[in-house]
């Protein structure tokens, strides 16, 4: 299977909503965004067709090109645990409700329950698996560790990346700032205490990190 | 509040005990390497898929799987004619327990609730499964069906099994059976006033002077209450993955128990336990749902035998929504006699516990016991109905029956202080259990009593810690629309079993190993509480490994992760192998040194007498293999479990083997208590209200490891809040269906749901009853995490808000136009 280049894949609607604004969007009135979103997709140059049958694609994870074969319903979620064996990244919900899932995409955190894997292609995907350097634990996942923000681990490895995600964008953020930025995750456990401090551990821990150069 | 600080310091003289540290497990939680079930992968694996019943209750006439098993890619289909007729249970005291006619297959042809797997198909991938259930055709024949306890109870109403509607155990049977129970029109004329009607129940007990207590009674308040059904929910969902090696079948799945979830597999596959194993080494939560995992585990494994080949079953959200177990709903009533100083002279219970289609579960007379001792009536009566309905299967969720209880009562004590003019927290220090506390009902003529209580403490603590007169003074305070209104409540459960088995080697290393046969659901006892036996040998944990989620792995028999039992009975038998260890490093050390056992210390890694280098526990390790017999396992002690001399035999020779059954005395029933504080804000325009600040305050015996504490403390109150402030089923009760079944009408509560400032602490007062002191506390969180934020409501906005749990915006909104709960009072899943 080859690598397809960048212009040769279909290009995803340039819609500008990120993940939790889009659900955000859909809470408030979602037939007036529900004509938005077709409105965008119908300026977009019209998509090459694929499937029904599986088509070969190319995913950008953890900084390396990966070729696999997909259906195109599949789910990047989906992709990655089971033709990629990624399984870091958990399907819980499977419908943009939980965050289990969350990955970074092209900078923001997406649900990759709700991202199809051909959708994708040509954007830089972070995982779990690729948070850490070498045998140091990231920031993050060292901040969940020392402030005991898990318990059956199930919604961690979610949580570690949508706290990544919002860190980058808030590196400076304050309670309640962590408090809806995480608002789109959900641990079953109740460990909020401990999320919301290591958060703030991470945060400070990263900006240090930036200064320091 | 202040913010929490972590300068305490709990047990001062232990090094291990109430100290913090980082469990093994946690490096690979936190980089997304720990494998769950779905995320294991074998060599030619298959997927299945579930084909669940659309209707509530029917019988199937015929499956037509023909085009299904001609397509590409299908492997096999299982239905229940193949599953293996469930075995009996031999107890270890030899007792034959019959299978139930009535228990939970898996697969049937009789389905009792929307959503009962009927078959499975097994397909080269799951859209091939998928798809091949697609294509299957079943003729069903729809029988009656009911989803509201009241209804089936109703003359002439229709019964959710062809048996009958309750459980019930019949004097003499060795377990409950179902029977059929209808209440006359008379006992359902209460309906019209909103009460719930009181017709005959299978089970009563009483003690005390009732009449009495309620003629002498200053204040009496009769009141109904609905509980929600609440699902487990855990993010993990009961996948199973299996497959079949030289006639062993191995199962990866979630479950509160490793040990104990073998011989469950063995009796429903009905097969020998020593051809089991069972791997489960992260399990992504329990809550009670996965006691010893779900019997739908046995889908994949049987796929696997008929399909040879390793058979993945990976349960989706919707799917676990049906099959996934839930907490019985109760419809009760309370009618409570109060002193003027506000002591309950009486107490007359009365519950309805909606119990889905199968297995009896114990919530209903656990909720009797639960308020009996927690509030101390004077004369009390609890009569109770386990009901069958078609909805889906309950199991014990943290805290079954006390949750219930509790938010019964609760509200009940806020109404009466309230018409009393007594202070919220005296009312409940005046009923508060103390010490060898006593609760009903009665054992042959006696009460029953705890090992202790030290709940007042907790109480007067947390109501300093949480300025509770402060807060209390100034409330109910509006500024503009929004109302602020604070909660307290008590709460209590179970802490703990006794009777376990601990097992370790030390060896030749100079390691200690202990074999944890716990589940790891994320409570951390999993490896907590081998810090008891660590403690006692005095070896430093470094020098520590901790076996565990692998049957094939020797393990002792453990109690399962369930009713708060762990902390308590396996420190039990954490401290009950240590002194076992103990003993045989001293008798070693006396053979190969001299003088008497006693004369030896073990200590910093070494057993030595006064004055001299001793031996190493490495060197003792050795020595034990020299030596043989009971030393290093070949002889096993004769009061064990047969699962733990099974492991014996297989460690033997590995080093110093050592073993014991915890034999302590214990004075009474063990219980765990928490007192919880909880301030809210009330938008009265628009109904929506917010947890401000919430304490919970735990009496637990002595702390083992804080920070997993704080963690049970907290996420098990925060489950409780779920059921104060929005949870519950909804069905449409014309079809028999499920209408609130997304995740998304019923998330659990998330970040934006609990305050910033969430706080615990915990008492530290050892239980006289158990050798390290300490209890569970997974449950007693739960009832206190609901009860405060329901009082705290009704402190902001009155009494005539709600008369059933979850409050939502529209019930405040609603209520307040009307100026009384305007919420049907009665009706369950509305
Ligand atoms: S699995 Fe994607 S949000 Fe829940
Ligand atoms: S730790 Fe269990 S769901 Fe978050």
């Amino acid at each position: 299977m080859s690598s397809k280049k960048d212009s040769e894949l279909p290009v995803p609607p340039k819609s500008g909503f990120s993940r939790r604004g889009f659900i955000r969007g859909v809470g408030i009135g979602s037939g007036a965004l529900g004509t938005g979103l077709l409105e965008t997709e119908a300026a977009a140059a019209a998509p090459a067709t694929l499937g029904p049958g599986p088509v070969p694609i190319t995913l950008n994870i953890n900084g390396k090109p990966v070729n696999l074969t997909v259906e195109p319903s599949v789910t990047l979620i989906d992709a990655m645990r089971n033709y990629l064996d990624l399984t870091g990244a958990k399907r819980v919900c499977d419908r943009a409700t939980c965050g289990a899932c969350t990955v970074i995409m092209a900078g923001k955190t997406v649900y990759a329950c709700t991202v199809l894997a051909i959708d994708a292609q040509g954007k830089n995907i972070e995982t779990i698996e690729g948070l850490a350097t070498g045998s140091a634990l990231h920031p993050v996942s060292k901040a969940f560790y020392d402030n005991d923000a898990q318990q059956c681990g199930y919604c961690t490895p979610g949580f570690v990346m949508a706290c990544k995600g919002f860190i980058d964008e808030h590196p400076s953020p304050t309670e309640e700032d962590v408090k809806h930025g995480l608002g789109g995750n959900l641990c079953r456990c109740g460990t909020y205490m401990g999320i919301r401090k290591a958060v703030l551990q991470a945060a400070k821990e990263m900006k240090g990190a930036v200064k320091n150069g | 509040m202040p913010e929490a600080t972590n300068e305490r310091v709990y047990g001062p003289q232990y090094k291990l005990i109430g100290k913090n540290y980082v469990t093994t497990d946690l490096l690979a939680k936190v980089t997304g390497r720990s494998k769950y079930a779905e995320d294991f992968r074998a060599e030619g694996m298959l997927f299945c898929k579930l084909l669940l019943s659309p209707l509530p209750h029917a019988r199937v006439r015929h499956i037509d799987a023909r085009e299904a098993l001609a397509m590409p890619g299908v492997k096999a289909i299982l239905t229940a004619d193949d599953l293996p007729a469930p075995a009996d249970t031999l107890t270890d005291n030899g007792t034959v327990i019959k299978a139930s006619k009535w228990g939970e297959r898996g697969l049937t042809i009789e389905p009792v609730y929307q959503g009962e797997p009927i078959l499975a198909v097994a397909a080269v991938d799951e859209l091939t499964a998928a798809e091949a259930i697609e294509r299957i055709q079943i003729d069903f024949e729809p029988l009656p069906f009911v989803v509201d306890p009241l209804d089936t109870l109703r003359p002439g109403g229709p019964n959710p099994r062809t048996d009958g509607n309750i459980w019930t155990t019949p004097p003499g049977a060795t377990g409950p059976a179902v029977k059929e129970l209808k209440w006359t029109e008379a006992d359902f004329a209460e309906t019209k006033s909103g009460r719930l009607p009181m017709g005959k129940t299978p089970d009563e007990w009483s003690y005390g002077d009732l009449d009495a207590g309620f003629k002498s009674a200053a204040l009496v308040l009769d009141e109904t209450f609905v509980t929600p059904d609440v699902s487990h929910q855990t993010l993990e969902t009961r996948s199973a993955m299996a497959y079949w090696q030289n006639g062993k079948v191995y199962i990866h799945s979630g479950t509160q128990s490793t040990a104990q979830t073998r011989p469950a597999i063995a009796r429903w596959l009905n097969m020998d336990a020593e051809k089991v194993v069972f791997i489960s080494e992260y399990t992504g939560g329990g809550f009670g749902s996965k006691i010893t995992g779900g019997v739908t585990m046995i889908i994949p494994a049987l796929l696997s035998k008929k399909a040879n080949a390793p058979v993945m079953m990976r349960i989706s959200r919707e799917e676990e929504t049906f099959i996934g177990r839930a907490r019985p709903g109760f419809q009760g009533r309370m009618k409570v006699g109060f002193s003027k100083e506000g002591r309950i002279l009486a107490l007359d219970m009365f519950v309805i516990s909606d119990n889905g289609p199968y297995d009896a579960q114990g919530d209903s007379p656990t909720s009797g016991r639960m308020v009996s001792l927690l509030y101390q009536p004077q004369a009390m009566r609890w009569r109770g109905v386990t009901v069958l309905t078609n909805t889906p299967p309950r199991s014990a969720q943290s805290s079954p029956g006390g949750l219930q209880g509790i938010s019964i009562i609760e509200p009940i004590i806020a109404k009466a202080a309230r018409k009393l003019g007594l202070d919220q927290v005296a009312i409940r220090y005046i009923n508060c259990p103390e010490g060898k506390a006593q609760y009903g009902p009665l054992v042959q003529g006696q009460m029953q009593h705890a090992t202790s209580a030290f709940l007042k403490d907790a109480l007067q603590r947390g109501a300093e810690r949480f300025n509770w007169q402060g807060r209390a003074a100034r409330s109910p305070k509006r500024i503009g629309s929004k109302v602020r209104g604070v909660g307290v409540a008590l709460s209590c459960y179970v802490g703990g079993t006794v009777g376990f088995d601990g097992l370790l080697v030390i060896t030749p290393e100079g390691r200690v190993r202990f074999q944890s046969g716990i589940g790891n659901l994320g409570t951390e006892s999993v490896i907590d509480v081998h810090r008891a036996a660590a403690e006692v040998l005095g070896v430093a944990w470094e020098k520590c490994d901790v076996v565990w989620g692998d049957t094939s792995k020797h393990l002792p028999f453990t109690c399962v992760s369930g009713g708060s039992q762990t902390t308590h009975a396996m420190t039990r038998a954490a401290h009950a192998v240590a002194m076992d260890a103990r003993q045989k490093l001293q008798e070693i050390a006396a053979k190969g040194l001299g003088g008497a056992p006693e004369d030896y210390t073990v200590a910093n890694e070494r057993v030595f007498r006064k004055g001299s280098a001793g031996m190493t526990l490495a060197q003792a390790a050795r020595r034990a293999i020299e030596l043989g017999g009971k030393y290093d396992g070949h002889e096993a002690p004769a009061d064990v479990n047969k699962v733990t001399k099974a492991s014996i035999a297989s460690l033997a020779g590995q080093g110093l083997v050592a073993a014991a059954k915890d034999n302590y005395p214990r004075d009474g029933m063990t219980h765990s208590y928490v007192a919880s504080f909880a301030e809210i804000e009330v938008d009265v325009e628009t109904g929506k209200y917010y947890v401000v600040d919430f304490l919970a305050y735990a009496d637990v015996g002595t702390v083992i490891h804080p920070r997993a504490l704080g963690g049970q403390v907290l996420g098990r109150s925060i489950l409780g809040i779920g059921h104060a402030i929005g949870q519950k089923w909804v069905f449409d009760p014309h079809y028999g269906v499920m209408v609130a079944k997304r995740f998304h009408h019923n998330k659990p509560p998330t970040i934006l749901d609990v305050p910033v400032n969430m706080q615990w602490e915990a008492l530290d007062t050892p239980d006289p009853e158990t050798p390290v002191g300490a209890r569970g506390i997974g449950e007693p969180p739960v009832g206190g995490g609901c009860a405060s934020i329901l009082n705290a409501l009704s402190d902001a906005l009155g009494d005539e808000i709600f008369r059933r749990a979850p409050v939502n915006a529209d019930t405040i909104l609603t209520s307040l136009e009307a100026g009384r709960p305007v919420q049907h009072p009665l009706m369950a899943h509305i």
